[in-house]
């Protein structure tokens, strides 16, 4: 028995010492990577325990063998605040590889400019869990960022989430089983194109919120996604914004300015198929003298909309809304406006001036409300002519060499 | 998992040490090289143009005892400002070696050094090694990766303490260590060295010592000197100003305009007046689990509500804060921010 026990005890130490020195070797090497070196991972799982960092080098690619076939796991993390963290560096490629179970964020590239995320999978394995980390692939103020043929799931906050950042593009992910599949916050300039959400509790978010560096973002289109049955069970926990995403959301624009949303597929998400929405929904208190809480200057247009004939969600602040203010039934509309217009902008006819408006135009099988929150839910209307108008098309994020 | 893979890991690592130790002048690969101190090394006793300081009141890292010591060049100095964080001449090495007692109580009864870390203003910037105190308390070697040791020590009430010890990789050192991206040196600033300390003629205040030793020009009148504020000794301050220097030297390295937090908007330093940039009453932005269901950052007059206590005394490592350095909560200084907080309106 008690040879058993101290072979045991034998194996347990190796393992541990094992992850250790896994972690310093790879660490190491990002250390020392020169500029313009490739960091090539093996083939296998690697049990992880510390977070890894690189930290100002120039021209680095971090490559794996493949999604799923390199797998950092940092099940066992024991310190650290993210799996893989990337900060103030010049054109770093992380392609790929799988990355998962970090005990905050899977990815985080910060203060970086020319990020690419390329086949790199970043997931909570687990059941969907509010203690999962909060974002799986997360850039925050940086500059070009791409990622593409990603996969992101299980984030108790956002999947792929674009923070502070400008010039973006994402394209052709996966992001499922996320609270948020993927948002566009406070950046500017973001094409987000040909990804698939599904089962998150929102599918693509575009946000502007108070209180940050980066105060004003917008300038981005949404086209060519396949939005579907995000109808996950909101699990992020509460006092982050997204855990006021209702159940069933397909996209949500908040406070968001020029943003163009074409050619989607937005199909039974059973609350909100597209929102449109300023801060004040939110409830919280805004001290931010600078910051615009309205939605303006947005077009809606060519996309396709299906929803089953059901009730909205129950849940939470905004499943009270629907059930005791909205009462739609199971005639749920899909796209939604607030109806919290930026009283200063109100020109003598009632309207938003032309390049300010909310337009909605040319979409398949869509209803409409404006459920005019300003007065307290009073004059709900479903006449969609109210946003029948065009805007020009916002620009195309050109790519940049890779 | 078997050994013998074991051997080819430690092979690269040594090799890329190696290199790192042969491509630049500094950094060099053992503590002694340096020739900072005179006598055993482990003894600590600063080299003749070495000078000991101390902070009024440090950053918090798992209960570890800290010496510090600053090296700045011949016929250089730094001149005096009251604001921040002082400017350091080239070639000025700062050094902070992390220990634990065996017992608090009772300083006699030896200590575990565990590591020293040096920054160094080179020529372009200052750089950050770590170096690691070896079983035998002999000598410290440059370790890039970051180590996890376990450390054992008898506490101030008389408990055997246990637990992990986290040194961290070169690069978290700018985790912390960074404005606007660069490196930057953290504590050593006029209202944290304008303490005493007994230098073996006395008690000496220390800006007046570095005077007088030709390293720092332009002090002003000993009376307009910075009060010298003690976080956990309440006749130096009043609470606003211990917790207010407390999160100054713990978070604000991070949280303030030009740190590595400044997309939180989240801003912690001592001379931050704005309110809402402290917290009060505002909403996280990607705090995640961090916010630990709660809706602000700090809700005045309810610590218990407010995410900066929450993590604080979390050691979970996705959600506590600081993110990294730690591994304990920090009971007393818990115990003044929320004091700190109950006391608001």
């Amino acid at each position: 028995m008690r040879c058993t026990l101290s072979i045991l005890l034998c194996f347990i130490i190796s393992i541990v010492s094992a992850q250790t020195e896994i972690r310093k070797s790879i660490q190491s090497r990002f250390i020392m990577a020169e500029d313009g070196e490739t960091i090539q991972l093996d083939e296998g799982t690697f049990s992880i325990d510390a977070t890894l960092s690189m930290e100002g080098k120039k021209n680095i690619i971090i490559k794996g063998k493949g999604l799923d076939k390199t797998i950092l796991s940092f099940k066992n993390q024991t310190t650290g605040a993210e799996g893989i963290r990337i900060s103030n560096c010049n054109n770093v490629v992380m392609e790929d590889m799988t990355i998962q179970d970090a005990k905050g964020d899977c990815i985080k590239a910060m203060n970086v400019t020319d990020i690419t995320f390329r086949r790199v999978k970043a997931a909570w394995s687990g059941k969907l869990s509010s203690k999962n980390g909060s974002y799986a692939i997360y850039p925050v103020s940086c500059e070009r960022v791409l990622i593409e043929n990603c996969i992101a799931r299980g984030a108790s906050d956002a999947g792929i989430y674009v923070g502070q950042s400008k010039t973006i593009i994402v394209r052709n992910n996966q992001a499922f089983e996320n609270v948020a599949g993927i948002e566009i916050e406070n950046s500017l300039n973001a094409d987000v194109y040909g990804n698939e959400a599904y089962n998150n509790t929102g599918g693509i978010l575009v946000f502007d919120l108070p209180d940050l560096q980066l105060k004003k973002g917008g300038y981005c289109r949404v086209y060519d996604n396949r939005i579907r049955e995000n109808n996950q069970l909101n699990f992020a926990p509460k006092g982050n914004i997204v855990g006021k995403v209702p159940q069933g959301t397909g996209i949500l624009l908040l406070a968001a300015n020029n943003v163009e949303i074409f050619r989607n597929e937005i199909i039974n998400n059973r609350t909100v198929g597209t929102g449109i929405i300023s801060y004040y929904i939110t409830e919280n208190p805004i001290k931010d003298s600078i910051y615009y809480p309205y939605p303006t200057a947005i077009y809606i247009h060519d996309n396709n909309y299906a929803r089953k004939h059901e009730k909205a969600t129950m849940h939470g602040r905004m499943g009270k809304l629907f059930r005791f203010k909205l009462k739609f039934g199971k005639d749920v509309p899909h796209i939604i406006y607030d109806g919290i217009p930026d009283e200063k902008l109100i020109l003598t006819n009632g309207k938003y001036p032309p390049e300010s408006r909310i337009c909605i135009k040319n979409n398949k099988g869509s209803s409409y409300a404006n459920i005019d929150a300003a007065n307290n839910f009073k004059k709900i209307s479903r006449d969609i002519t109210e946003a029948d108008c065009t805007h020009v098309a916002q620009s195309e994020v050109k790519a940049w060499d890779k | 998992m078997k050994i013998n893979f074991l051997i080819p890991v430690l092979f690269v690592i040594t090799i890329s040490l190696l290199s790192l130790s042969v491509r630049n002048q500094a950094p060099l690969s053992k503590l002694s090289e340096y020739g900072l101190f005179s006598g055993k090394l482990s003894d600590q006793q600063p080299a003749q143009d070495v000078v000991p300081y101390k902070l009024n009141t440090p950053l918090f890292s798992d209960y570890a005892e800290k010496l510090r010591f600053v090296k700045i060049p011949d016929g250089t100095h730094i001149d005096y400002n009251d604001s921040a964080v002082f400017d350091f001449p080239k070639g000025t090495i700062l050094v902070k070696t992390f220990y634990f007692p065996v017992d608090f109580r009772n300083p006699a009864k030896g200590r575990q050094l565990i590591e020293t870390r040096l920054l160094i203003h080179e020529e372009k910037e200052w750089k950050a090694y770590p170096y690691i105190w070896n079983a035998e308390q002999t000598e410290a070697y440059l370790d890039v990766a970051g180590e996890t040791k376990q450390v054992k020590y008898i506490d101030e009430q008389g408990k055997t303490k246990q637990h992990a010890y986290f040194i961290p990789n070169m690069n978290q050192c700018k985790g912390c260590h960074n404005r606007s991206e660069k490196m930057s040196p953290i504590g050593p600033s006029a209202k944290q060295l304008s303490g005493p300390l007994d230098y073996g003629q006395g008690s000496e205040i220390q800006l007046t010592h570095w005077a007088q030793l030709g390293k720092l020009n332009g002090i002003p009148a000993k009376s307009s000197l910075p009060p010298a504020i003690i976080w956990n000794v309440p006749s130096t301050g009043t609470v606003n100003d211990r917790a207010r220097l407390w999160l100054d030297i713990n978070c604000a390295h991070c949280h303030r305009p030009n740190g590595p937090a400044n997309t939180s908007g989240l801003f912690l330093g001592s001379a931050e007046k704005d309110s809402l940039r402290i917290g009060f009453r505002k909403t996280p932005v990607a705090a995640g689990r961090g916010s630990g269901d709660l809706l602000f950052d700090i809700m005045p007059g309810q610590p218990d509500k407010s995410i900066l206590v929450y993590r604080m005394e979390s050691k979970d490592p996705g959600v506590m804060m600081p993110e990294l350095g730690r591994s304990l909560a920090n009971k007393e200084a818990i115990a003044l921010i929320r004091q700190w907080i109950k006391e608001m309106n």
